[in-house]
């Protein structure tokens, strides 16, 4: 070590600085994360947690049981196939929604931005709720549009799948929109000018110009849809009745609550939850890394 | 840094490497004021079920005299979290509570409920207790719970339908899916027989009638028989009526019990499985007046299939710092006057043989269900991995598959005994 008395002096003011913030992430994120890794290596069940039985420590055997288990695959698979739907499905909307925001009149936007934000505002639950009134079966609004009187929306694996994707893209798509028109605003009309002057087409301009100056928001918004849609709960749990005809509409926070929390297997349940974890930090962490190297920094 | 770090290492140390416990419960004292703290279960007619109970805390309360009664109402879909968190910390639990037979292992093992045998059998009207209720109170012998009341389920039929088509209640267990589909067949808008996916006690009689059973037991284990010859046969026969020509799986194969009995009270159904306690949802319905009650038929003509003996327990918490006003209050909600105004009110089936032998002669609506009862009942593996195979929705998902999902009952039984094991043994 090189660093002079005078650097080292200065990490350490920074690092003063830093303390606040340091503790309250260590209070409210370090140290539930770490009670959750310890509980996963024990055998944790109701009667371990009132004292009524000794606790035994299993190391790994919870992660054995998870990662043996041929159900455990193939909810995974199916969690990552819509959060992939619902991710690249909020993207899509909210950004063709936020371009056409730029473009309408004032008033046009103000009825835009009302209707998303009200679909923003909704409580999951109500909105689940909703959305199954709308499509029920027999008294649903858009089977009697459709005159599909009887068919079940809910039943079928597919379609049960498509009905939840289509509610969680519609309350998480305004989160995309309004993060993405204010970026767009944001572009000086200098630059565009200048694109103009030279010649660009309306194409090459989206594609050379605005998207690079959208890029961090861009990431931004990416990130923190993927983080919701592979934790989604809510919406599965209420308009599945809590994972679909003979569980077919499974995805991992559901899983994790009904194999593990409902049933007091808090270490499987734990587990189940550190592997969310890596997963999501390994998937944050490529997807940074990817834009690293093309040449963005967040 | 590194000091830093070593700091922060020390502090992960020192804030233990096991998850925390809370101390074995223990009553300490046994206090005979203050306020004692009473769960009970919310229902869709609450009103009546909180005035019989009002007057049950007002006749304790005047008999004890600086004591308050507080009752709250639970949801049954949220007992689970709300009894766990109660166990977890017995500052915020109960005194009394209510909970479901079937819950009963889980709760004992964590510790839950405190023993009362000695309190029953010192109890002058414990020794009226029918026995067979009784025993689904108690785990290893001793009991955790006073019988509140029982429900058992029989077939439930349209009077004016069968009437219309010139039809008879079935007689055996067999003839059910053969009628049903005549039934749907002439009325296409009718379900045959409303049953479900999720409703296991709709399905269990079929597997007992059978001969089946859920599990065998050998000692203290058990070990899962819904994948015996018999037991599959029984499946075989219940999800027959999971198909497009009786239920439709579409409609159907999502149902619990109170959604196959609400297709019925709609008018939607010409049969379904239901409970002595949904009578008085039937008679506020589109079925009223238009519908009949036979017991569920075995196979022999004349037989009655097992019914699975379900019913709430009033139970005294064993963190209690109130030991013998709980007990006190316990007997005398449970107790056989408040039993018979629990019937007037909910018809709550009662659980004494003398009260149950009254309310059955001064009714006939419940000769069916008394004759259930009669015939013999049958109940789920007592132990706490019942509470976990049910919450894992074992059987729920094992008849589903069937139904809905495109697996065989050799295979759909397969997977569940394999489940079932798993729970078993853990």
């Amino acid at each position: 070590m090189t660093a002079g008395p005078a650097t080292r002096g200065q990490g350490r003011a920074a690092l003063a600085y830093l303390a606040p913030a340091l503790l309250v992430l260590v209070a409210l994120l370090g140290y539930p994360v770490y009670q959750l890794v310890v509980i996963s290596l024990f055998d944790y069940g109701q009667e371990q947690v009132s004292g009524g039985a000794p606790l035994t420590f299993l190391g790994l055997a919870n992660y054995g049981t998870l990662l043996g288990s041929a159900k455990f695959w193939s909810v995974l698979g199916h969690t990552v196939g819509f959060a992939a739907v619902c991710v690249v499905g909020s993207l899509v909307l909210g950004a063709a929604l936020a371009v056409l925001a730029t473009r309408v009149r004032p008033w046009a936007r103000g009825c835009l931005f009302l209707a998303a934000l009200g679909a923003w505002a909704t409580p999951a639950v109500a909105g689940s709720t909703i959305w199954l009134f709308l499509f029920d079966a027999n008294f649903g609004l858009v089977n009697s549009l459709l005159g599909l009187d009887g068919f079940s929306w809910t039943y079928g694996k597919w379609t049960a799948f498509g009905l939840v994707a289509a509610e969680v893209v519609w309350c998480s798509f305004p989160f995309v929109m309004i993060t993405l028109f204010a970026g767009i605003r944001a572009i000086p009309p200098e630059v565009l000018e200048a694109a103009a002057l030279d010649g660009a087409s309306g194409w090459r301009t989206a594609t050379s110009v605005v998207l690079p100056l959208l890029r961090p928001l861009l990431i931004v918004v990416t990130i923190q849809s993927i983080i919701w849609d592979f934790k989604v709960f809510t919406q599965v749990y209420v308009m599945t009745g809590g994972g679909g005809i003979a569980g077919r509409n499974l995805v991992l926070n559901v899983y994790a609550y009904q194999e593990a929390f409902a049933a007091s297997e808090y270490g499987l349940g734990s587990a189940i939850g550190v592997v969310m974890t890596l997963i999501l930090l390994a998937v944050t962490g490529f997807y940074l890394r990817a834009l690293r190297r093309s040449g963005e920094v967040l | 840094m590194r000091k830093w770090l070593a700091c922060l290492a020390a502090l992960v140390v020192t804030a233990g490497c096991a998850p925390v416990q809370s101390g074995p419960q223990q009553s300490g004292s046994d206090e005979t004021t203050g306020q004692l703290r009473v769960w009970l279960f919310d229902e869709v007619n609450r009103t009546a079920k909180e005035k019989v109970i009002q007057e049950a805390v007002a006749e304790f309360q005047g008999k004890h005299a600086g004591v308050t009664v507080d009752v709250q109402y639970i949801q049954v879909s949220s007992r689970a979290e709300r009894f766990k968190a109660a166990f977890s910390d017995p500052a915020s639990a109960p005194d009394v509570a209510e909970f479901g037979n079937t819950d009963l292992a889980g709760y004992v093992a964590a510790g839950g409920f405190a023993d009362l045998t000695a309190d029953v059998a010192g109890w002058a009207e414990g020794k009226d207790l029918l026995p067979a209720v009784l025993d689904t109170a108690k785990v290893g012998g001793k009991v955790h719970g006073v019988p509140w009341y029982v429900g058992v389920r029989a077939l439930y039929y349209r009077t004016d339908v069968f009437a219309e088509l010139g039809l008879q209640p079935p007689s055996t267990l067999d003839e059910i899916a053969p009628l049903a589909r005549r039934v749907r067949a002439a009325k296409p808008e009718l379900i045959g027989i409303s049953v479900g996916g999720k409703y296991v006690y709709g399905a269990l009689p079929f597997v007992w009638a059978n001969g089946g059973d859920v599990a065998t037991r050998e000692g203290d284990k058990y070990t899962s028989a819904i994948d015996s010859p018999q037991a599959k046969a029984g499946i075989a026969q219940y999800t027959e009526l999971l198909r497009d020509d009786i239920c439709p799986p579409a409609q159907c194969a999502g149902n619990g019990g109170d959604a196959s009995v609400e297709n019925f009270r709609g008018g939607k159904a010409a049969m379904t499985i239901g409970g002595d306690f949904n009578r008085k949802s039937v008679d506020a319905s589109a079925a009223a007046g238009k519908y009949g009650v036979v017991p569920l038929p075995g196979k022999q003509p004349g037989s009655v299939a097992p019914a699975f003996s379900g019913g709430n327990l009033l139970g005294v918490l064993s963190g209690t710092k109130r030991r013998t006003l709980a007990t006190q209050f316990t007997q005398l909600l449970a107790g056989k006057q408040y039993q018979r105004k629990m019937y007037d009110a909910m018809g709550n089936l009662p659980t004494f043989a003398d009260v149950q032998r009254a309310v059955a002669d001064a009714d006939p609506f419940l000769k069916p269900f008394t004759t259930t009862l009669e015939a013999g009942t049958r109940f789920v593996p007592v132990t706490p991995s019942w509470a976990k195979i049910d919450a894992q929705a074992v059987l729920p998902t094992m008849l589903q598959e069937i139904s809905g999902g495109g697996k065989d009952v050799d295979a759909a039984t397969k997977t569940a005994a394999a489940a079932m094991n798993a729970a078993f043994s853990s």
